[in-house]
């Protein structure tokens, strides 16, 4: 799951006008055919940074979006639950295995990704920042928060860079059967007894309001952002993924009989969904680091990869320490 | 009663597989590297799957539905080994424990693919193929960390030297023992705890490790008849937290 492509930080744009004009326009030439970049073909470093920026990015999202499911497979009610909830972290796992791959063949390598993402310097989607209170907050991110990022990354598999797309074309098919898992779990708890009423429609409550902010704010149309979509690296605009969110769920959450705790919510004559604006200052404040889980994701993270050290030491030792048998 | 002497086996064997699937499940996000993330969840859900279907067969014959009987029990009335309640600990004694725990389960398994009881049979059949990856990835990281550096061959030295007594705690026998064996049900505990040794060695003697003289150690016994360690209950309480709140609802 993913939603953060939004956090495009500004590159120092002089940067392009250091590259060969010959083979930036031969390299526009390809994106505007359609052609799939491969790592070894020439790129500008703008578009490698972003890529790695975004690519890295969407691979913290996966592990990091992992915790808060994750800490309901165990109380996950039922087999057919706990089998599925399983399986399901387990394939956001993969796909962050999978991103990382095509992050370092443009040139960063995991350890590098996984250690910028402890110290903080790298950001993941600001949604994994909040807490999933109970069984039916679980249930919410994996159909809702999956949901966007299926949007997200169904348009980003359009995109320029090969590897990227390819990993998004995989991930995506997975994504479908955590949305169909996600809103079989929702739907059971809204038909469900009146707790589990109660359960779905307050997890709802509390989630509104990170799910809208979950593509970013809307886009500034600076140069940086039109050079980007240029080049396919950002595919559609936040407001547009947006829309296209609230198009394809709304519907199908008052299907269920819930509220969206959103009184100005309506799709206008036009069929432009109206919204209350997303509290953007508190979407920086968390994404900067103040938000009720920042400190315990990256905890976890770190004390992950601080126990995990001696066995990836271990395993790259060379094969010499292999003298002789001790006995 | 040779059908409560099945019983008592069958939950054995499932309770095991529940109770691990569980345990491994709890490395999802915090594993050492990712793809051990990944392959502890994978297993997670092969032992979810395998209890699931002797739970199926015990409800076949005339036991509660596997949810009930999974979610809604307390720690004396399972028939697991002490060994796979124990908490995850450190890396090593995962590793360690699924090494120890799969090189018994595949035997089990193959014998009881030879079962008389054609149901029993069949599900062994079918199910002992994944544990065969289990084994082949335990076995496969207990000789590379078992001969790498000093610090993993040491912690591993150390954990199997802890997790040793639980392991055959496995092997505990149960009172049906003779009579399983009679009906050609499977071979029993003894006659698996001693292919069990052969095979671990062989994987030990690959190593830097050092299998301590079983002779000299104490079987940590009591799980197969409901007796516990402090960690089972609240892993249980955990596993039905959500369930509990109404058991008789559809999540
Ligand atoms: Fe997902
Ligand atoms: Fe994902
Ligand atoms: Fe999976």
């Amino acid at each position: 799951m993913y939603g953060g492509g939004n956090v495009f930080e500004a590159t120092k744009f002089d940067d392009l006008e250091q590259e060969d004009p010959v083979k930036l326009a031969e390299f526009e030439a390809r994106i505007a055919r359609g052609e799939k970049i491969e790592p070894s073909d020439w790129m500008p470093q703008l578009y490698r940074k972003q890529l790695i920026r975004m690519i890295e990015q969407h691979a913290h999202s996966e592990i990091i979006g992992a915790l808060p499911e994750g800490t309901w497979i165990t109380r996950a009610p039922g087999f057919r639950r706990k089998l599925a909830q399983m399986a399901k972290v387990q394939d956001e796992v993969g796909h962050a295995q999978l991103l990382y791959s095509a992050a370092e063949t443009l040139g960063k390598t995991r350890e590098q990704m996984l250690t910028d993402l402890i110290n903080g310097k790298s950001k993941y989607s600001n949604v994994f920042n909040y807490p999933a209170f109970t069984w039916a907050d679980s249930n919410i991110i994996s159909w809702l928060i999956d949901a966007g990022a299926i949007v997200n990354q169904m348009a980003n598999a359009k995109g320029s860079y090969g590897p990227y797309c390819r990993a998004l074309d995989r991930i995506c098919a997975e994504e479908a059967f955590h949305l169909k898992y996600g809103h079989d779990a929702v739907v059971h708890m809204a038909t469900g007894s009146p707790i589990q009423r109660k359960m779905i429609q307050e997890a709802l409550n509390r989630w509104w309001p990170p799910i809208m902010t979950f593509f970013g704010p809307s886009d500034k149309m600076s140069m940086h952002t039109e050079t980007l979509m240029r080049w396919k690296v950002k595919m559609a605009s936040n407001d547009a993924c947006r829309q296209q969110f609230l198009d394809m769920y709304v519907p199908k959450i008052w299907e269920l009989g819930l509220t969206v705790p959103d009184p100005k919510l309506r799709k206008n004559e036009e069929g432009v969904w109206e919204y209350t604006e997303p509290d953007w200052d508190e979407f920086k404040r968390v994404i900067n680091g103040d938000g009720p889980c920042n400190a315990e994701r990256l905890a976890v993270r770190r004390t992950a990869e601080e126990r995990g050290a001696w066995v990836r030491r271990a395993l790259l030792a060379p094969k010499a320490t292999y003298v002789r048998p001790l006995a | 009663m040779l059908e409560n002497a099945i019983k008592d086996l069958l939950y054995k064997i499932a309770d095991d597989q529940l109770i691990l699937g569980h345990r491994n499940s709890e490395w999802t996000g915090f594993g050492p590297m990712l793809e051990e993330d990944i392959a502890f969840s994978s297993m997670a859900q092969d032992k979810l799957g395998h209890s699931l279907a002797f739970y199926t067969l015990l409800h076949q014959m005339g036991e509660g539905d596997p949810d009930t009987v999974a979610f809604m029990r307390n720690a004396d009335q399972f028939h697991n080994s002490q060994l796979v309640e124990l908490p995850i600990g450190e890396y090593d004694f995962s590793l360690i424990r699924h090494f120890l725990y799969d090189n018994a389960e595949i035997l089990r398994f193959e014998s009881l693919s030879q079962s008389t009881n054609e149901e029993i049979a069949k599900i062994a059949t079918k199910l002992k193929g994944e544990v065969r990856y289990h084994v082949l990835h335990a076995n496969t990281l207990v000789k590379q960390l078992g001969s790498a550096t000093q610090e993993s061959i040491s912690r591993l030295q150390q954990s199997l030297e802890y997790a040793l007594p639980f392991a055959l705690g496995i092997f505990e026998p149960s009172k049906h023992e003779q009579e399983l064996i009679d009906a050609g049900i499977y071979s029993g505990e003894a006659a698996l705890q001693n292919q069990w040794l052969e095979r671990i060695s062989a994987v030990l003697e690959k190593t830097h490790l050092k299998l301590p003289e079983i002779a000299n150690l104490q079987p940590v016994y009591g799980g197969r008849y409901g007796q516990h360690t402090e960690h089972l209950q609240p892993l249980l309480d955990e596993m039905a937290e959500v369930f509990k709140i109404d058991p008789t609802a559809e999540w």
